[in-house]
């Protein structure tokens, strides 16, 4: 490698470094930080309360604490800085039995709460995307 | 006109069907029924627009290519079932197509199409009288083998299928004139289909087997070559919101007759999903040489109504 390769290899590295420094709280910002993240989970959570499709799964669950949980899970998720103490997605759902149209009812009204809280499209699927995949974990039959 | 007339009123049934619809279905509750528990079947659990639209062949894709995508919103647990109708005007022709689709499981699409090719002024140079039109019959079927093209975000790995299409065509008396070795013909083909959710892209490659000329329009093989040949068509669709998606198209088509050279197709293409019981798709299609009349290109526009 002659200078020049050398040179350009350094500038090369440092730039995809702090691209990628930049990067991994940049949907976090994106959201609105952590008061835009909460207010999201409020609106997704009361689309989902309503949603007949869906609604009687949370018949026993504590909505403050789920809220909670949510938000701290979406934050991490988007590379904020919070903790998630609830349990890992598999556990979570394990012996719920839910289906593709569960899954989708809640993708639904998630993106219709980012929707009224204003959160544009590309970057509701930024955030969908890295929520997608746990559909092999959330659906269970 | 009758096509114009035709389109208008398939507007007009799939307006009424997807009136006061939603693009969440909880938005509008119903009292339970028998009706309801076998209507239950028919999910709608899909998220909105990815069954696809209908193409050009009937099958789930885009209007040139065929996609991987099994047609429908019919989830895993489901079913889901739609009917199209399609008109493309070119300058010296105009192709209609209507037909019906089912996706079963999320796993397995059929379906059927009925294709109309009006030859205009040209049937009336070839001698074969003003308006002479060509019609065929495809019956498709495509098998979901793996992957998820929505869900595995973190996967390389596309969604891929396996189809077949069985087309009848109902003139082999011209065809065989034209130096067209037959009226029918079974189309293979593999489609690999991949949402890119990060960028809000959707990416197909599909690689076909065929012997059809002009889509089988123009019959199967001919006297230039008569087997299969490997062809390509791909899509890109960018969505710019959940109900809007633009992009474009590219499609490679054998060239088996000595009569006319038959060129690729592209086009570029709007869809708009109304619901999940409607789609209308706008596009500017480029067929290139079909027979004796050169530059075929015009608009494209195709609606699909389902459950």
């Amino acid at each position: 490698m002659n200078a020049h390769g050398a040179m350009a290899f350094a500038l090369f590295a440092t730039v995809s470094l702090t691209g990628s420094a930049r990067a991994d709280d940049a949907l976090f910002h994106d959201l609105g930080d952590r008061p835009g993240i909460a207010k999201i989970v409020d609106d997704a959570t009361a689309n989902i309360l309503s949603d007949d499709r869906i609604k009687a799964t949370f018949d026993n669950t504590n909505i403050d604490r789920f809220k909670g949980l949510l938000t701290d899970q979406l934050c991490v998720v988007a590379g904020g800085p919070c903790v998630y103490k609830g349990r890992n997605m598999h556990e979570a759902h394990k012996g719920l039995h839910l289906t593709d149209r569960d899954f989708d009812a809640v993708v639904e009204d998630l993106q219709k709460g980012m929707d009224e809280a204003g959160v544009p499209f590309a970057t509701q699927n930024r955030l969908l995307a890295r929520l997608a995949p746990m559909h092999r974990d959330v659906v269970t039959r | 006109m009758d096509d114009a007339w035709r389109m208008a009123s398939a507007a007009i049934l799939g307006i009424a069907a997807c009136w006061g619809c939603p693009a969440f279905a909880d938005d509008t509750p119903a009292p339970p029924s028998v009706l309801d528990s076998i209507m239950s079947a028919f999910d709608e659990g899909k998220l909105l627009a990815t069954g696809g639209v209908s193409n050009i062949e009937g099958a789930g894709g885009g209007g040139l290519a065929t996609w991987a995508l099994i047609t429908g919103y019919g989830t895993h647990d489901g079913f889901g079932v739609d009917a199209h109708a399609t008109y493309v005007t070119l300058p010296d022709y105009a192709l209609t197509s209507w037909g019906v689709a089912a996706g079963l499981w999320d796993r397995v699409e059929l379906s059927y199409a009925r294709q109309s090719f009006d030859t205009e002024n040209v049937g009336a140079k070839l001698g074969l009288g003003h308006g002479y039109t060509f019609d065929q019959d495809i019956v498709g079927a495509k098998v979901k083998i793996v992957g998820d093209a929505i869900f595995e975000q973190d996967s390389w790995l596309p969604q891929i299928a396996l189809g077949a299409q069985y087309k009848h065509n109902d003139r082999d008396a011209i065809i065989h004139a034209i130096g067209g070795k037959s009226d029918e013909g079974v189309d293979y083909y593999v489609a690999a289909s991949k949402l890119f959710l990060e960028e809000s892209v959707l990416v197909d490659a599909t690689v076909r087997a065929t012997r059809a000329n002009q889509f089988g329009i123009l019959g199967f093989g001919g006297d230039r070559d008569s087997g299969y040949s490997p062809e390509f068509e791909g899509s890109a669709a960018y969505l710019v919101s959940r109900k809007f998606a633009i992009g474009a198209e590219y499609r490679t088509k054998p060239d088996n007759l000595g009569i006319a050279q038959e060129d690729d197709a592209w086009d570029v293409f709007a869809a708009y999903f109304i619901c999940k019981n409607l789609s209308l798709t706008v596009a500017y299609v480029d067929l290139g040489n079909i027979v004796i009349a050169n530059g075929q290109h015009g608009l494209y526009l195709s609606l699909q109504a389902g459950l």
